[in-house]
């Protein structure tokens, strides 16, 4: 261990200002801070410090992803065989999904993080760990069979328009893996919003459908179908478990689950934001019932179970690992429980009263990550009269 | 039965390195220092030159803006020193002591046949009166108001904080005299309150005069500003409410009933880095070197006075804080450690539950001075919530005082608060942020322009 000091000490002064590499500073440092927690001391405030930091923290995100991506390769290889009529053992999914996925993760990562080392170069601070994070989250909303330019594109789109422009990690007024998947949801929205491509390829499968699949298979989602008006092919609990296509690391409500458990159990996700996100669509299901009864729509949408809902789509990947993101969340406490709510009876109002954009969840997340600070104004001008009102 | 009080929010640091209960006595500090810097808004103005000759209760300095406010020598010698730093401000007055404790006589004062004028002249005479702090502003209380209440936190919640219980058993009667004195600055309540979680000493519980409340909960519970939310809230900027710390309270019941300006008191020496770790009596302004000096374990160790959280840095070689009731010796924490973010390589406090520390609350910590992670921009909301006993909203608070805008700030209880009340906020931040100068440069922007 002591050599590997050794030799970022040595090497340190080639990338510090007027070195060699001075160009390359902020890499360095994000490398050496990953390897080594600076030996800095507190100064000026606390003399002591919590052993937490962005980085533990960050990470704590990334674990609590990784039964999704994990679930998400195997589902990938799971599907494509599926689709090829082929039976297939767990180790020829996962070696097939592997195949798929780590090359869009990897881009994912590579023009994130190549971006956020040039601004943090170009503005002389630190690359922030925000990035960990949104890098590993787009890969898992988007379709298995996405090119790997439009992976960059809608990469370098959000990390330069979402993120930087505001100021970085933090300033963002939007959740910056969403922004990647809205941006193209309506720049390629021929692509996103089909069930297969123009050469045949599906897009929620790793497939073909002219040279490859069997005759007659489907690629489509729940959620695709239920928007033309057509009920699921998947069971409850084949939607629960994730054995459906769909975007790569958002099927398995299971796995989902699993990583909320991680994230309520260390803190680090908003307990309040996921279970009223839950709430909130549930509320809503039954009110869609309800109002299905009453007025005899005979909608088949409207009158879906409010639990399947919460099953199909991105709900579910939404509420754990969107929704909960601090930086464009209502920040606080009470706004969070709002917040949560509104998000999740927008998303089931958006998905069955427009079914042109059935993936209501991203929108509804994004509108109230807009929206979020006007909760939040309502909750402190409260906090505000109620402390007024002690005044005797 | 008094009221109790009870408070969920707070965390409480356990430290190793704790002060036994037990007062040894040391080799006499020679010097003494009085730091302008103590006071907060205080400009001092020199009564004194160096080679001067002084008694015990003779004045240092006086306040440039209230005259009336005298700091006066906590021993008897010659004037030795007069330090200055930046644009020659005076740092630290220099007292050598003479060892023979000549006290200047200001002449006993029963309080309670006193009235009112005569009980605040000896306060400000004999350079007591800046142990009477107020809130707002966290400074010390302007003679010339009466304030609405005087609040005394009988426990010091902070991490290895003094035992109050301890330093006042045996001064009842000083402690006594001490209430009695504040019984005649304020129309109002004098509000004694208690850890309902102590055996409390027989001063606290049989005090006359006061209303004593229970609070039960973790730090900052035993925070005067939390105290005074709870019972008597400071809401406007014209809401007067004054504080004494019980120790300073001794004192000042000691020279009621002596006529002697006594500033010796209690000092708990605490934290792993320190060997003989009880209570030693130094007086205002000791040279600390003495109980030091070969009582400090290898290897770089900070020095502060106060605790962990709120504490000035301070050489081994410094002088104790004004206000202080206690040192904390713990060891620089200037060193990397590989990988230190995901596998620490030794325990640590935390707040959060991504350490499994939280599975074991009552584990007492070594802990050093690391800032465990670098500074970053605020990403996570909801954590300071958590340690803030009070109905503010910390974040809220904050943001108001980084943007200056007074309205909010005013509107969100920044006249409630002082830098302490915001520190478990600062220990606990993820993004290591400097909260209490945040709230402090809030405090004084406001104070300059509301």
């Amino acid at each position: 261990m002591s050599k590997l000091q050794d030799m970022m000490h040595r090497l340190r002064p080639n990338f510090q200002k007027g070195g060699k590499y001075e160009k390359l500073q902020s890499t360095f440092d994000a490398i050496d801070t990953f390897l080594f927690v600076p030996g800095h001391t507190t100064h000026g405030g606390t003399h002591i410090r919590d052993g937490i930091d962005l980085k533990r923290t960050m990470f704590t995100v990334i674990i609590a992803m990784l039964p999704c991506l994990l679930f998400g390769i195997w589902n990938v290889g799971y599907q494509h065989f599926r689709a090829l009529g082929i039976e297939s053992t767990l180790m020829e999914n996962v070696l097939h999904g592997t195949g798929v996925v780590l090359p869009i993760v990897a881009v994912s990562y590579a023009v994130g993080l190549g971006i956020e080392f040039i601004f943090a170069q170009i503005r002389g601070h630190q690359v922030n760990e925000g990035f960990l994070v949104t890098g590993m989250l787009i890969p898992l909303i988007l379709p298995p069979s996405i090119p790997l330019w439009m992976v960059a594109v809608a990469t370098a789109f959000t990390v330069v328009i979402g993120k930087e422009v505001f100021g970085g990690t933090g300033m963002n007024l939007l959740n910056p893996a969403l922004t990647a998947r809205v941006f193209l949801f309506f720049a390629y929205s021929s692509y996103m919003c089909g069930e297969y491509l123009s050469d045949g390829e599906f897009l929620w499968i790793d497939a073909n459908r002219k040279t490859e699949a069997i005759d007659g298979f489907s690629g489509a989602t729940s959620l695709s179908l239920l928007g033309e008006g057509n009920t699921p092919t998947a069971s409850m609990w084949d939607m629960f478990i994730g054995l459906e296509p769909g975007s790569i690391g958002e099927t398995s409500v299971l796995a989902i689950l699993i990583g909320a458990g991680i994230l309520i159990l260390s803190g680090i996700g908003s307990a309040r934001i996921i279970f009223s996100v839950f709430v909130g669509g549930y509320i809503m299901g039954m009110a869609m019932n309800g109002i299905n009864a009453s007025m005899h729509l005979n909608n088949a949408y409207m009158a879906m179970n409010p639990l399947t809902h919460l099953l199909i789509g991105g709900f579910a990947f939404g509420a754990v690992f969107m929704a909960t993101d601090p930086v464009t969340a209502a920040q606080t406490e009470t706004g969070k429980i709002y917040y949560g709510l509104l998000i999740g009876a927008f998303t089931i109002m958006l998905r069955v009263w427009n079914p042109a954009y059935p993936e209501g969840m991203m929108l509804a997340i994004l509108l109230f990550n807009v929206l979020s600070p006007l909760i939040d104004y309502f909750v402190i001008e409260n906090n505000k009269k109620r402390r007024l009102a002690r005044v005797k | 039965m008094s009221k109790i009080i009870k408070l969920t929010k707070g965390f409480d640091i356990q430290l190793d390195g704790e002060a036994l209960r037990f007062s040894g006595k040391t080799e006499l500090s020679r010097n003494f220092a009085i730091k302008p810097t103590d006071f907060k808004g205080i400009i001092p103005k020199l009564d004194v030159a160096v080679g001067d000759e002084v008694s015990a209760g003779d004045p240092l300095f006086h306040s440039k803006n209230n005259e009336q406010i005298k700091f006066t020598s906590p021993v008897s010698g010659e004037v030795i020193e007069i330090v200055r730093g930046e644009k020659r401000a005076i740092m630290e007055i220099i007292v050598l002591s003479d060892s023979k404790n000549k006290f200047k006589d200001f002449g006993a004062l029963d309080p309670k046949s006193s009235n009112r004028e005569e009980v605040v002249s000896k306060l400000l005479e004999s350079g007591t009166w800046p142990m009477i702090r107020q809130r707002p502003f966290n400074k010390i209380a302007d003679p010339n108001e009466k304030p609405k209440s005087i609040f005394i936190s009988g426990f010091d919640s902070a991490p290895l904080g003094a035992d109050y219980n301890f330093i006042v058993e045996n001064n009842s009667d000083n402690f006594q005299t001490g209430i009695d004195v504040l019984r005649q600055l304020t129309d109002g309540k004098i509000h004694l309150n208690l850890s309902s979680r102590l055996n409390n000493a027989h001063a606290f519980e049989d005090a006359h005069g006061v209303e004593i409340t229970y609070f039960d909960g973790p730090h900052p519970a035993g925070n005067v500003g939390v105290q005074i939310h709870h019972l008597d809230p400071v809401i406007t900027k014209k809401d007067l409410v004054w504080f004494v710390n019980p120790q300073d309270l001794i004192i000042i019941g000691k020279l009621f009933r002596t006529g002697k300006f006594d500033a010796s008191k209690l000092i708990g020496l605490c934290g792993t880095s320190a060997k003989k770790r009880i209570y030693y009596e130094m007086c205002i302004g000791a040279n600390v070197s003495p109980i030091l000096d070969n009582n400090l374990e290898d290897g770089e160790v900070r020095v502060i006075s106060g605790n962990v959280l709120t504490g000035k840095l301070m050489g081994s070689n410094g002088y104790l804080g004004y206000y202080d009731q206690m040192l904390t010796c713990i060891p620089e924490g200037n060193h990397e450690e590989f990988l230190g973010w995901l596998l620490p390589s030794y325990e640590r406090p935390s707040i959060s539950r991504t350490f499994p520390s939280f599975l074991f609350p009552n584990k007492k910590y070594k802990v050093n001075t690391n800032m465990h992670g670098e500074e970053r921009a605020y990403v996570v909301t909801g954590e300071f919530e958590k340690v803030m006993p009070m109905d503010i909203l910390p974040l809220q608070l904050i943001k108001a005082c980084l943007s200056k805008d007074i309205e909010n700030m005013e509107a969100l209880g920044i006249y409630e608060v002082t830098e302490e009340d915001f520190a478990l906020c600062e220990f606990i931040c993820t993004s290591k942020s400097p909260i209490q100068e945040i709230i402090g440069e809030g405090l004084e922007y406001i104070e300059k322009e509301a």
